[in-house]
């Protein structure tokens, strides 16, 4: 009992993570209809740009200054980049944001090389919040929860309950008629674009201490956070959330549980074979679920997008 | 360049009937017919080269890109002739090259049939199991497609680590393809008798995917890529004319791995996953999608920037990037895209007037980026080389990176040369509207 607790604390704070990539994404996609192949290297810039200003100005700064600058860069990146090539189509602009990723990949590499970088939890978050039944939750991980769940509300706030976020609303169905309404839709777009980013730079800020600040953390997740926002439904920022939360604890358990195939298999009335050493099979046999944690998520998007191609939430059949 | 749009007088219009007697219209009414003479110049060049490239390191070099140019052309199936863009094609070739190698192990089978058959088996385990993935994947085109195959190649990628029986794990499986039956004498032992078998199954798939682009299905292929709704109200399912497209790109990605696997001799995980699927798509998208033959030329550029840069620096992948993004938002028609540019000039016999600006505006622009490229080497020598190490040797010349001296030449140099570039651009624009327009002084 306790330790689903704990894997329910474990699973929250990785599933807010990936909502914090996942809310953007599912943004800059019901907006342009484009996935930004280059969302995690955003999220991997953020983790960097907060190391290097945590060795000067300290976190706290690291936090406050990293999303930002990364959101300006997101910017740039969708007003130099992504508006010219959007001309040629959609192929070519998810080809364009996959090519970014590699030279974002790249970049990172040439500037901080291919070590882990020592950036870590700053010392006034680094003590145990509390323990459940001997297993210590430390107080970074509500921090994390927290910080999340405040970004939340406030993207819900903004884009339910202010003009801004009316605009940004309309702007994602019609865009044509709220341009003849005298808005700039383009600037609109950019700045969804760059708060996305920035949103991804914060998730990078607060991971990289926990998850390591290294050249493939992006593309780690980055994956992930696809196959997240396929299977809430691609636009939708609820399915987004729920997706996100389940693919947190889908994993969080089936590494914490150790299921064994062959359990499964022997329940289900198939007998193992006396051979197994000789058999074609053997490996499948031996499957445990920490095993395949990682790849539930793949299978899970195959499936849903199998017998629901419009994803947990999604309603617009692309 | 909207002068070009403009009806010419001079160019006679487009003709609309098409003439069977003709081969090049019997081609535009979708027969079954080849224009021998670019494959004969293929083949001849094929088996001549490596007379010319004699080392055993040219030989590999060579290998890797014919094995390049096939995967390309099966990817462009699926990307420039289909619309479909997959980030998971990989998996078809290594799956058909671990199925290759399989059966090199299994000595009794192997030793009943000559090695230049192996491809086959590959093309055959490639082409199965793109039929069980298209059956679900190719419903979409579009984001859709795209999702499932990064999904699959996820899934199946991360497998090879799971199944050791057949993926072999972290070390991968390896063979020898000399215990095939004998080929007239010859058992493969040289690199050059690989090459030959490389080259010859090359131009085969080669002839074979081009010949399937002209069927009525390669040719639908097209029209559901451009308009899938139309395609339907003609009465052809899309979703079944993306399915054979998928096959037969898996079939022919799957000799690219069976191909492989007789070079290397070894397959690992790194054959399947999704690194690998981003770089052919890196390679076709750098030749060009859409016509037939330009993944060729991006197979091959690529390979030897591959191979040739990556002795050179360390920083190799990043130039490649940085090309790849630069074509992508440039010249979305890739280098062979660039290249047909130029065909309009030289109707127009007018190719003369471009050479002078060409030399203005592109030798110092070429300058101006070398000079760029020292200056990332030289940033990366001062971060990252061994501390005390301050020589660096580029372009011949040897010198200690952390004085001023060689970083303000090379600012210099790349100031100017841009500057220059910068300045004969638009004399460049306005001979290249010129050579493009008909009539006038030639």
């Amino acid at each position: 009992m306790e330790l689903i607790l704990v894997n329910i604390i474990d699973g929250l704070v990785t599933g807010l993570l990936l909502f914090m990539l996942s809310a953007g994404l599912t943004l800059i996609f019901s907006m342009m209809g484009v996935l930004n192949f280059a969302h995690a290297s955003f999220y991997m810039l953020g983790a960097y740009f907060a190391y290097q200003i945590s060795l000067a100005l300290g976190f706290w700064m690291g936090l406050l200054i990293a999303p930002l600058v990364v959101g300006v860069m997101g910017a740039g990146v969708e007003r130099y980049g992504l508006r010219r090539v959007h001309q040629y189509g959609h192929v070519p602009e998810l080809i364009f944001t996959f090519g970014l990723a590699l030279l974002i990949e790249e970049l990172v590499q040439f500037i901080w090389g291919k070590n882990q970088m020592p950036y870590d939890i700053p010392e006034v978050l680094n003590f145990t919040a509390f323990s459940i039944a001997g297993n210590s939750i430390p107080a970074y991980k509500i921090f994390m929860i927290f910080i999340s769940v405040a970004i939340f509300i406030g993207l819900l706030y903004i884009l339910t309950r202010t003009r801004v976020g009316m605009i940004i609303q309309a702007a994602l169905s019609y865009p044509r008629t709220v341009e003849a309404l005298g808005h700039n839709v383009p600037l609109i777009f950019m700045g969804v674009f760059g708060v996305g980013t920035a949103l991804a730079g914060v998730a990078g800020v607060i991971a990289g201490p926990v998850l390591g600040t290294f050249p493939g953390m992006a593309f780690v997740l980055g994956s992930i956070v696809f196959v997240t926002i396929v299977i809430g439904g691609l636009g939708s920022l609820w399915g987004a959330l729920v997706a996100s939360l389940l693919i947190g604890w889908i994993t969080t358990f089936a590494k914490s549980y150790n299921l064994a195939m062959s359990d499964i298999l022997n329940g289900i009335g198939i007998v193992t074979p006396s051979d197994l050493e000789g058999n074609i099979f053997r490996d499948i046999w031996s499957v445990t679920s920490p095993q395949i944690a990682d790849i539930l998520p793949y299978i899970l998007m195959v499936l849903i997008l199998i017998f629901r191609p419009q994803g947990l939430f999604g309603k617009r059949h692309s | 360049m909207s002068q070009t749009d403009l009806p010419d007088p001079a160019r006679p219009k487009e003709q609309i009937t098409t003439d069977p007697s003709r081969a090049s219209e019997r081609l535009r009414a979708g027969g079954l017919t080849l224009t021998i003479g670019p494959w004969v110049i293929a083949a001849v060049l094929l088996a001549i080269l490596p007379s010319i490239f004699t080392s055993n390191a040219a030989l590999t070099i060579m290998n890797q890109m014919w094995i390049t140019v096939v995967f390309a052309l099966a990817y462009n199936m699926l990307l420039g002739q289909g619309g479909m863009l997959s980030f998971g094609h990989a998996v078809y070739a290594g799956v058909g090259g671990f199925a290759c190698m399989h059966i090199m192990n299994a000595s009794d089978f192997f030793a009943s049939f000559p090695l230049p058959v192996l491809p086959i088996f590959g093309g055959l385990f490639g082409m199965g199991l793109a039929l069980i993935v298209g059956s679900f994947s190719t419903r979409n085109a579009g984001t859709v497609f795209a999702m499932i195959s990064l999904g699959v190649g996820e899934l199946i990628a991360a497998c090879s680590v799971i199944i050791v029986a057949f993926f072999g794990g972290e070390e991968g499986i390896s063979g020898d393809r000399t215990y095939a039956m004998p080929f007239f004498g010859n058992e493969f032992l040289q690199q050059i008798d690989v090459y030959y078998l490389t080259s010859f199954w090359v131009l085969v798939s080669a002839v074979l995917m081009y010949l399937w682009s002209r069927t009525p299905v390669g040719r639908m292929a097209n029209a559901v890529r451009d308009n899938p709704e139309r395609a339907e109200f003609l009465g052809y399912s899309a979703r079944w004319v993306r399915f054979f497209s998928f096959v037969a790109s898996g079939f022919f990605a799957g000799i690219a791995g069976g191909l492989f696997a007789i070079n290397y001799e070894i397959l690992t995980e790194e054959n399947l996953n999704t690194a690998s699927s981003g770089v052919i798509l890196l390679v076709t998208f750098l030749g060009g999608v859409g016509l037939f033959f330009r993944p060729i030329i991006g197979a091959i550029v690529f390979t030897l920037v591959q191979t040739v840069l990556s002795l050179q620096t360390e920083l190799w992948a990043f130039y490649a990037g940085t090309l790849f993004v630069a074509t992508v938002m440039f010249f979305p028609g890739g280098l062979a895209g660039l290249m047909m540019m130029h065909v309009p000039v030289f109707k127009l016999g007018k190719a003369r007037l471009l050479i002078l600006p060409y030399l203005k505006t592109l030798l110092p622009a070429a300058i101006g980026t070398l000079a760029l490229c020292a200056l990332v080497e030289m940033t990366f020598h001062v971060r990252h080389a061994a501390s005390g190490d301050h020589e660096m040797t580029l372009f011949w010349t040897t010198f200690d990176s952390h004085t001023a001296l060689p970083w303000i030449v090379a600012i210099a140099i790349a100031v100017v040369g841009l500057g220059i570039a910068r300045m004969t651009a638009p004399a460049l624009r306005d001979a290249w509207n010129e050579a493009n327009t008909a009539g006038g002084a030639a």
